[in-house]
Formats: C-alpha cells, structure tokens, sequence
C-alpha cells in the first residue's frame, strides 16, 4: 500500500520556485495495478519517484506499507528500497553486463551469496520469458525483451510494489500489449501492487483498475477506471478518455442530418456491461413499428466489460420514434438524440482535443 | 648514425620506464581526481560544492602550466619526494603531476557520458554512493575510460621527450643531444621512427581493447 498525504513537492529553479506536485492525497491499496496519467510536465514523473525518494517530498508524507521512507535510515532505506522494484521507459540497464548480471545487480548489491544468485536470477528470467536470453548483452535485445529484463531485475528482490514509469512508452503497440500482459501476471501471480504512470489511455484501459489524472501537479480526478470511463468530470480526463473511447459523432452521421427528413431520428447510445447494448436493438426494432439502421459503433472492454456506444437510426413515424425512445431511457442506457449544429460544433472541439491529447 | 644502437635501446628503456611509472601514479591521481570531479558536482551522487570548487582549478591551474615549466618549478617538491631532481626517476615526478589532472578531465568527460537513467536505477536499487561508481559508473564507461588512458599514453611519450632538461633520458632526450645539436639527422629519424612506431602500437592497442569491450567487430 501506498499512501500520499497532503505531499508537496517544489524544485528551486534559478531563483523561482516552481510547485511541481501541489498538495497530493492518493492511497493506492494493495493488490492494485494504480495507473497515473497526466500530459508532459503535469508531475506524474515526479509523483513516482516520491515513492522510492529518487526525489524528496517538500512537505507532507509518502507511507509505503505504512512506513515513512524519509524518516529512515540510510541502511534501513537501502533495505525498504528492495523491496520496491521500479522500471523505466528507456529500461536503464547496464549495455557492459549480461542479462544475467543485469538481473542479478540488486542481489549482488546487497550482498547475497553467489550461489544463492544463481536460482533466483533463472526463476525470474523464466518468468518474464528469456531463460534462454541469459548470456546475451544488452545490445543484442529487442526492445520489449529489454523491458522484461527491466522487469525481471525489479522482480529478483521479490518487493511488494513496482514501479513503472512510462514503462511502454517507448514500446510499438504489439509489445506495449505484451508487456502489459506480463505485467497483469506480475500483479496476478506475484501480488505485487503496480503503480504506473503514463500518458497512454490504453495503458490504463488495458490493465489499471484504478486510475488517478493529474493536471498542473495536482490530482484532479480519481477513481476506478470503469467509472472513469463512464463518467468522466473534468475536461482533461474526458480528453483522455476520447482518445480511447471514440464516442464522438462521425462525420458522415452528420452528413445525413443535412437533408431534413421527419421520418427519421440519430441517436447515440451508451452502455457499460454485457446485458445491453445489441439486445436492445434488436428489442426496439420488435416492439416498435421503426427501422434500426446501426450507423456507428465503438465498443471496447473495461476490465472484462463491454463498454461503449452505438449510434443509431430510427426510421419510422414520429410517435413510434418517440415510444422506442422512451423504452431504451428504461433500459439503463444513456440516450442522446443527435442533432446537426450544435453537435458539428462539439465534434470538431473535441477532435481538436484529441489532437491535443496525442501531441 | 654517430650514436651506439646501445644508446637507442637505453633511450627506449628510459622512456618505456618514464611513461609506465608515471602513467601508472598519474592514473591513479587521474581516477581519483576525475571520480571526484564528477560525483561532487551539482546533482550528481555526492554533491558537495567545497570539495569541487577546490579541485576543479587545482586540475586546471596545473594543466595550464607547461610541461617545461612544471618540471622546473617543481625541483624542491620532487627533491623531497624522491631524493633528487636529477636523472629519469626525478623525471617521474612532474610527469605524473602533469598527466594526472589531464587523465582526470578525460575520465570526467567519459564518466559524464553515462546515462542519468543508469544512476537513477542504481538509487531505486539502493546502491551506495561507493556502489555506484563501482558498479554502474566505470563499468558502463570502461571503454570509453581505455580510449581516455590511450591518449593520455601517448600524451605522456610527447612530454617525456622534455624531461632531457633535468637529465631524465629517453628518445627525446637522445634526439636533442645527440641528433639535433650535433646535427645528426639520422639519429633524429630514428628517434623518431621509433617514436611514431610506438604510438602507433599504443594506439592500436587501446582501439582493439575499445572495440572488443564494446563488443564491436
């Protein structure tokens, strides 16, 4: 467990003083894969490194299992930090050492014995994948097999929490994914806490049940990441939520409203979890006399949960349009009529947002 | 040639020797002075801003001072240490005092260019300040840190040609009292054949070493 309370960070920079972290209170509870996204120089990177005192909280305290690292000392830190396995974006691993001795460095460090080494360094190397990759150099590895190398020398100490720091970001999709598998089974297999910071959505989406976004060295939303995707309240994190959730309206939706035609309606439908979504449809075009065109879909999974929206035409007379509509409200759904103008107007804000969130 | 060849294998013993006793102290010297310029420094693992800004104009101030100059200035300094300011082991003492801060600025530079990231693994690790440097910084930059040694080497065998003036010997020493006042020229080619061969087996030492710890074929 990791708690921040009342944290404060500021770095002395010339003669001004920038607040790089403002006031943070996070717990991040046991057993949970705890994702922190933020845009660049918003202070996640800082907030990580709080955690293992890479860098020093101002003021306020940072508890890891309940202990204050600060109030340590040097030989009782050294021990603390064993048990706290950090990896990093660009991997930091030694280019004039083996995988093995990479791996084996924080054993050697604190001093066990050679042969003890030995088993402890295979077993985490066969658990990340790459017990066949041990007398390699560095050089000679893919960039996802240095990653597992990262992460295997984080595990060898066995700690109770790890740390990633941007830890895919400098990953191709298809490996960020591996890694993130292999990290869900650190967290699974192990029951190794996991907090990460990144500024991938997919990241989170992927693997985090929990999830904090920050903003200008402050916390400005958290909570569980299906609520968060759900019901996103600040506009930062509705931002990074779009950029995974695409339930923003196509521009050939809006294309069809152009040519006004009574008979017809566009809505946009939302829904979390299995029992809604399509059955729905198909409910609507049974009960109702109406036509259900299905123009536009986006659904995507939230910790096995189907999440996502359906935008929908219903062609038929005003009052049956009217009476599906009313019977979807009751279906636990959240329902939108979409309507030409002002939805033209949002749609481009918030692409613009998005381009802001990728840039 | 109006010089024995008894006189040039001397003179390359005299300068083997010269260059090998103060390479081994200057190195010495070097390591620690470029060790400590690097980790006192401003953020670095032991920062501390008295220590650096004692150190730092010392290395500059002695590597100011040409070499001709040190190795006179310095006659009381080196009568003490060694017992004499004359012949080749005198001459090791300026030697060392001029090689010294010059390894120590190119062991900075190649300890400079470790990754930061390196260093802020080792401290998630909870490596010691000493660990550190002995685990993650010279060995990361042990190539770099050959290719450094390699030229201060060869640094080293220019400067002995000097150390004739407090009658120190070697090749340098020859090709001035015997080639170039005599009006020798060939001894002076000699001299200096042998001169570049050895430079040149130096140098391709230190590359090979460079290249194979790097794992570069």
């Amino acid at each position: 467990m990791i708690e921040f309370i009342e944290m404060t960070k500021e770095f002395q920079i010339g003669t001004t003083v920038v607040t790089a972290l403002n006031n943070i209170n996070l717990t991040i509870q046991k057993g949970d894969v705890f994702g922190v996204i933020g845009f660049s120089g918003a202070g996640k990177s800082t907030l990580i490194r709080t955690v293992n005192l890479l860098e020093e909280p101002t003021s306020g305290r940072v508890l890891v299992n309940g202990k204050e690292l600060t109030t340590l000392s040097k030989k009782q830190l050294r021990e603390e930090k064993k048990n706290i396995g950090m990896i990093f974006q660009h991997f930091n691993l030694l280019r004039s050492k083996t995988v093995f001795e990479n791996v084996a460095m924080p054993l050697v460090l604190s001093g066990v014995k050679r042969s003890n080494i030995e088993g402890q360094v295979r077993e985490v190397l066969s658990f990340v994948g790459l017990q066949d990759k041990a007398e390699r150099y560095i050089d000679e590895l893919s960039g996802g097999q240095k990653q597992r190398v990262g992460i295997a020398r984080a595990l060898v100490t066995k700690p109770t929490i790890l740390l990633c720091d941007e830890a895919t970001s400098a990953l191709d999709p298809q490996t960020t994914k591996s890694i993130l598998e292999l990290l869900k089974r650190v967290n699974i297999e192990y029951g190794i806490t996991i907090l990460m910071i990144t500024h991938e959505m997919e990241v989170i989406r992927d693997i985090c049940n929990r999830v904090a976004v920050m903003e200008n060295g402050r916390v400005i939303e958290t909570g569980n990441v299906l609520e968060i995707f759900s019901a996103p309240q600040e506009e930062t994190t509705k931002n990074f939520v779009q950029s995974v959730v695409r339930d923003d309206i196509p521009q050939s939706v809006y294309e069809q409203l152009k040519t006004k035609d009574q008979s017809k309606k566009i809505y946009n439908l939302k829904f979390i979890g299995v029992d809604v979504g399509q059955p729905v449809v198909s409910q609507v075009a049974k009960k109702f006399d109406v036509d259900v065109n299905v123009l536009f879909g986006n659904i995507t999974e939230l910790q096995g949960i189907p999440f996502g929206n359906l935008i929908v035409e219903l062609v038929g007379t005003e009052k049956e349009i009217d009476k599906a509509h009313q019977f979807i409200q009751t279906k636990d759904i959240q329902i939108e009529e979409v309507i030409a103008d002002e939805g033209e107007l949002a749609n481009n804000y918030r692409r613009s947002a998005r381009y802001a969130v990728h840039g | 040639m109006k010089v024995s060849s008894q006189i040039i294998i001397d003179a390359v013993l005299d300068t083997l020797y010269m260059v090998s006793i103060s390479l081994f102290f200057g190195a010495i010297l070097g390591f620690i002075l470029g060790i400590t310029l690097v980790v006192t420094r401003k953020g670095h693992i032991l920062e501390n801003k008295i220590i650096f800004s004692i150190i730092n104009p010392i290395v500059n101030t002695l590597r100011s001072i040409p070499f001709i100059i040190l190795l006179v200035a310095i006659i009381p300094f080196t009568r003490l240490l060694v017992g004499t300011a004359i012949g080749t082991t005198a001459a090791i003492v300026p030697l060392v005092l001029h090689i010294g801060p010059y390894i120590s600025r190119l062991i900075e530079n190649s300890l400079l260019e470790v990754d930061e990231g390196i260093i802020e693994a080792a401290k998630a690790m909870g490596a010691s300040p000493l660990q550190i440097i002995q685990k993650f910084l010279l060995p990361e930059a042990f190539p770099s840190l050959i290719l450094s040694v390699t030229t201060a080497t060869i640094g080293l065998i220019g400067a002995t040609a000097m150390a004739g003036a407090v009658g120190g010997g070697g090749l340098g020493d020859v090709a001035i009292t015997y080639g170039y006042q005599r009006f020798d020229n060939i001894t002076i080619l000699v001299t200096v054949v042998i001169l570049v061969v050895l430079v040149q087996i130096i140098q391709s030492i230190g590359n090979s070493l460079e290249r194979k710890l790097r794992r570069v074929s």
